[in-house]
């Protein structure tokens, strides 16, 4: 085995860098704990062929002196709902059983072009709805922490994979806090970028105006690289922006001082876990002592934000899960006529949660409710924005719980669609307007990772990247790891 | 203006129109997959086309352009903004399960086009409601020679193929009229290289709303959808037959339901095909991964700059510049092809006017009864120019020359080889002309004493009769002198 | 956050004509959870009708710059065989559906 399985990638770099051990003994120590952690349900398919081919040429490549990127020879892994050119892509639904790509996504293109290593496929909310990795068709998968618990979702996998150490780094998408939320609850780093930032290209749609692709570390700086090698420009993504990406690695200088911190007051109000709210003080303070200043500030429109993502996300996605027919790919239902393959095919093909959404999604469009269900969101979605640009004119970030309490137990919330929703009141409005927020470990409430959550300006990732690493400086919550206790004896 | 036609006694149609048409592109709307025609399914398509879980769009710059050439070619305004939209329904030809067209806020609005009936004295313009951007199905082959009995095929070469639809104003009276429309569009469109609008290709398709009302009711009546009247015989005969049912219903006491019709050629007669009881919920809403389309006005200005002189104007500038009537002028103009020919015939020859009158008189009788375009010939403006120089020097009669006409539409060649070729040169000899213009005049004394005494109505018979003796290839203007001359009163 | 309360939005029937359009088939205690779900959601969501949007224009869009635009190049197409590949049902290189019957067209 390689070494220490919760190794950071900046670590497992030098080590390679010095040759103390190789691409194709991480590969294939990252496949053998994903097997061993198999009870997690954090993967739902592995690709080892192609990954010890890459982790081959990837050795080849250091040998040569030809390095990619820093992520050469790394072995990472993504959500279930990333395209790759020849892999299965399933979303965790049964409607794209036995899906292999036809294309390449621009992710995945991206990571190959840095040298990273695909180890596998992660679990997931199906059509990435949900917001505890309970909806999958592979099952549920579980948080590293507590076992009975959720890792959250809807990039549960990909969270629970990073926890777990069986990768350094891994990928999910964010529509309303899918990265944000599941790496509060597996103690992980999960960054959302500004929408635009990661092409779409490859990303199965959710919500379009919404999703974006981001990656899980550990830590700050492993971040900050797994950011570097998806983010930019792609001509095929017509919402992706234009602006260069900077050095993302060089803005961790460890120098919070004169930074302005906001503190929204709606989102310290009643509602979250107070032993939550405490951790989550006490990282500001921390932030404090680091010569960083605080002020409150308001977002007025707050307490409107869950609804008007949950009537734009499942519009859209009621219009984007429409391909899903049973004609060109995925599963078709046993059928006579057309209309019977259509809704047979997608009445067994997609789980209770995504039904939900859908109905709601094309209600909300359908004639006579738009204006009063999907433009009035749309234009609450307006004044949202306007907040935070408001806010962002006094502070230069701003810090937030990324979950009103601590990973919930499976089934907890299952009964009730509604309560499941709100879990997620706290990073949805990132997404409605566009910004980028990341999540990071600040501490423990019974024994579980509590996250704090840090919102910037568009674009301006690098600061969050910054604070976040400055903080991982100052305090070891980072360090703390679960016990592989999900480890089949071998 | 002359009345327009009332197909109906006691009824006046109202008929708008929606056409569908291909643009000339390259590769599709929002895929870089090749438009081709003809292709064996799924040949032609790209994940894009397919809508494979992941793929995104992005526009293709030569269609807006083309979009605004069509709005200016039909005086429509350009918006500086509009919105992709997507309308949602399933059918396994609609790989996305919706199609990405333009809904609240379409490309161009409100332009108009005129349209020249048969028979009618003036043109009569027609409104034009909008002008919009969206992306064509694919094919669903249910032919069961093809695709068996139990199923249907699905081809998706053709999706994502750019079209426009363009939406006339219920401005039409008679199938006639639609007719007309439909013919000065797609010239119109071809005029202006944007689209090849081949009817038999589906590049050009159509659609029509139709109802009646009592004559002289301002209310307009229920209408019905007839689809896909996809050539110009179809259009009149489909848009007939429902005229006939909609009388029939209304005279019966019965009323017309609001319905998309089907016409079935066979039994030239109108079938419910869809009720539209149930109106359809397409749930349009922007597409959320396109953003807004924003055309500059130095884009549209640079489109306008770039257009060809359109028929209106060149038929305007033919009366001006070549002297020509409003009606040589507009038929000449029918096709930028025929009205490049004769610019460019006119341009070599001294004689526009006389050219024009070739081109009315002679090629187009020949292109009518070829049914091809003038493009599709193998005569050349300069040998058209040629020849009619010929006749005007007098080398060769206006009744020679006509016939090769036909020769070189179907041959080409040099004229003047072709004259002489065939013997035709015009006969000046003096001797010759003097004596078939005794025989002439002996063989009718009457007329020569009428000419004689200062009626000089005859000449023109007595000069035909000179013709005829010689097979038509006397010089008229010697024949015209040596009759002067001999019936000098 | 408050919970308001309002009236039912949406009844069974209404539920049935969203599940037809979105091509859905809902068993009878299917149709009867969604609508108690679906109500409780829109009672939620209803809390927007107390915020006065008058005035206010839609984010219709995520950014709001000019959509791009590409040039008109054709690329190759996608392999027929891979175009295909994942058809639950094809025959040569079409994709093939049942027969639309006359009950389908609704």
């Amino acid at each position: 085995m390689a070494g220490d399985r919760f190794a950071t990638a900046v670590a497992l770099r030098a080590d390679l860098d010095a040759g103390r051990v190789s691409s194709l003994t991480l590969v294939e120590a990252a496949l053998a704990r994903a097997e061993a952690a198999a009870g997690l349900g954090a993967f739902v398919h592995l690709q080892p062929e192609r990954a010890h081919a890459d982790a081959i040429e990837s050795d080849q490549r250091r040998a040569r002196g030809d390095l990619r990127s820093p992520l050469d020879g790394i072995p990472v892994a993504i959500k279930d709902l990333m395209v790759q050119l020849g892999e299965p892509c399933t979303c965790a639904s049964r409607i794209l059983e036995g899906f292999v790509a036809p294309y390449q996504g621009t992710a995945a293109a991206k990571l190959r072009e840095a040298g990273a290593v695909i180890v596998g496929r992660t679990n997931m909310d199906e059509f990435a709805m949900g917001s505890s990795n309970e909806h999958s068709i592979y099952g549920v998968a579980r948080n590293p922490w507590d076992p009975a618990r959720t890792p959250g979702g809807s990039s549960g996998g990909s969270a629970a994979a990073v926890a777990a150490g069986i990768v350094p780094i891994a990928f999910g998408s964010d529509t309303g806090g899918s990265i944000r939320q599941p790496a509060s609850h597996c103690g992980v780093v999960g960054m959302k970028p500004s929408y635009g930032r990661v092409s779409r290209y490859g990303l199965v749609a959710f919500a379009s105006s919404l999703d974006q692709i981001g990656p899980f570390a550990r830590t700050a700086s492993d971040c900050a690289l797994a950011l570097a090698a998806i983010a930019g420009h792609d001509a095929a993504d017509s919402t992706s922006l234009p602006e260069a990406v900077p050095d993302y690695a060089a803005a961790l200088n460890g120098d919070v001082s004169g930074l302005v911190i906001g503190l929204p007051r709606e989102y310290f109000a009643e509602g979250a876990d107070p032993a939550v709210v405490e951790c989550v003080r006490e990282a500001v303070a921390e932030l404090e002592r680091a010569g960083a200043k605080t002020r409150e500030v308001s977002l007025p429109h707050t307490s409107y934000a869950i609804a008007t993502y949950y009537l734009i996300a499942t519009a859209e996605a009621s219009s984007n899960l429409a391909r899903y027919d049973g004609v060109r790919f995925g599963r078709r239902a046993q059928a006579r006529t057309l209309g019977e393959m259509y809704r047979r095919t997608r009445s067994e093909g997609f789980g209770a949660e995504v039904k939900r959404r859908i109905l709601l999604g094309t209600y909300v469009l359908s004639a006579g409710y738009y204006d009063a269900y999907y433009r009035k969101a749309m234009q609450v979605r307006t004044l949202l924005r306007r907040d935070f640009e408001e806010a962002f004119r006094g502070c230069d970030l701003i810090a937030t719980p990324t979950a009103p309490e601590v990973a919930f137990r499976i089934g907890e919330k299952t009964a009730d669609p509604l309560k499941m929703y709100l879990s997620d009141i706290y990073t949805v409005s990132a997404n409605l307007a566009g910004i980028p927020g990341l999540s990071l470990p600040c501490g423990f409430v019974n024994g579980l990772p509590v996250g704090l959550q840090l919102l910037g300006r568009a674009l301006d990732e690098a600061t969050l990247l910054r604070v976040a690493d400055a903080y991982q400086r100052r305090t070891s919550w980072h360090e703390q790891h679960p016990t592989p206790s999900w480890e089949r004896p071998t | 203006m002359s009345a327009r036609l009332q197909p109906h006694a006691n009824y006046e149609v109202v008929i708008g129109l929606e056409v569908h048409v291909h643009l000339r592109t390259d590769s599709k709307l929002f895929s870089p997959a090749p438009v081709r025609y003809g292709d064996p399914p799924n040949h032609d398509t790209h994940p894009i086309d397919l809508g494979m879980p992941g793929v995104l769009p992005v526009l293709n710059r030569r269609v807006v352009e083309l979009g605004v050439r069509a709005a200016l070619a039909t005086h429509c305004k350009v918006h500086p903004q509009s919105i992709f939209a997507r309308k949602n329904y399933f059918y396994p030809d609609l790989p996305k399960g919706y199609q990405i067209s333009q809904y609240e806020d379409p490309l161009a609005t409100g332009g108009w086009l005129e349209i020249d009936v048969a028979g009618y004295d003036a043109p009569v313009r027609v409104g034009l409601t909008r002008i919009h951007i969206e992306e064509d199905a694919g094919k669903s082959i249910h032919d069961t020679a093809i695709a068996g009995e139990a199923g249907s095929h699905v081809d998706l070469n053709r999706a994502g193929v750019p079209l426009l639809e363009i939406v006339s104003e219920p401005d039409l009276r008679s199938p006639e009229e639609a007719a007309a429309y439909l013919r000065k569009l797609r010239e119109l469109l071809r005029w202006a290289d944007v689209s090849d609008a081949d009817m038999e290709k589906g590049q050009f398709r159509c659609d029509a709303n139709l109802s009646l009302r009592r004559h002289g009711a301002t209310e307009l009546g229920t209408r019905t959808e007839l689809k896909n009247l996809n050539s110009f015989r179809f259009v009149e005969e489909a848009l007939y037959a429902e005229i006939a049912r909609q009388a029939e219903l209304l005279d019966g006491g019965g009323r017309v339901v609001q319905a998309t019709m089907h016409y079935e050629p066979a039994r030239r007669t109108t079938r419910v095909m869809r009720l539209k009881e149930n109106a359809d919920d397409y749930r349009y809403f922007p597409d959320p991964d396109l953003l807004p389309l924003r055309i500059a006005d130095a884009d549209i200005e640079a489109v306008r700059r770039a257009l060809p002189e359109l028929p209106d104007d060149r038929r305007a500038r033919f009366e001006s510049e070549y002297a020509l009537s409003e009606y040589d002028a507009r038929l000449l103009t029918e096709s930028r092809a025929l009205a490049d020919f004769y610019e460019a015939a006119a341009t070599e020859s001294s004689a526009p006017k006389v050219v024009a009158n070739w081109m009315l008189r002679d090629v187009l009788a020949q292109l009518k009864e070829r049914e091809c375009e003038i493009d599709a010939t193998q005569l050349t403006p300069i040998a058209l120019a040629k020849l009619i120089a010929l006749v005007e020097n007098g080398r060769v009669t206006a009744a020679s020359a006509r016939p090769l006409v036909a020769a070189l539409i179907e041959h080409g060649g040099d004229p003047e080889a072709l004259v002489r070729e065939r013997g035709l040169e015009a006969v000046s000899d003096t001797g010759m002309l003097e004596s078939a213009a005794d025989e002439a005049i002996a063989a009718h004394p009457d007329i020569a004493a009428q000419i004689r005494g200062g009626d000089p109505k005859g000449l023109n018979f007595l000069m035909g009769q000179v013709m005829k003796r010689t097979q038509g290839k006397a010089n008229p203007k010697a024949v015209r002198e040596i009759l002067a001359r001999k019936l000098e009163a | 956050m408050s919970y308001v309360a309002t009236m039912a939005r949406i009844n069974p029937a209404e539920v049935e004509r969203i599940a037809d359009l979105a091509r859905l088939e809902l068993a009878p205690d299917e149709v009867e959870r969604m609508t108690a779900e679906l109500e409780a959601i829109l009672g939620y969501v209803a809390a927007l009708e107390q915020l006065d949007t008058t005035g206010v224009e839609p984010t219709l869009f995520a950014r709001l710059v000019a959509t791009p635009m590409r040039d008109d190049v054709a690329a190759p197409p996608l392999d027929p065989e891979a175009a295909v590949a994942n058809a639950p049902e094809r025959s040569g290189s079409a994709f093939v559906v049942p027969k639309v019957l006359e009950e389908d067209e609704s």
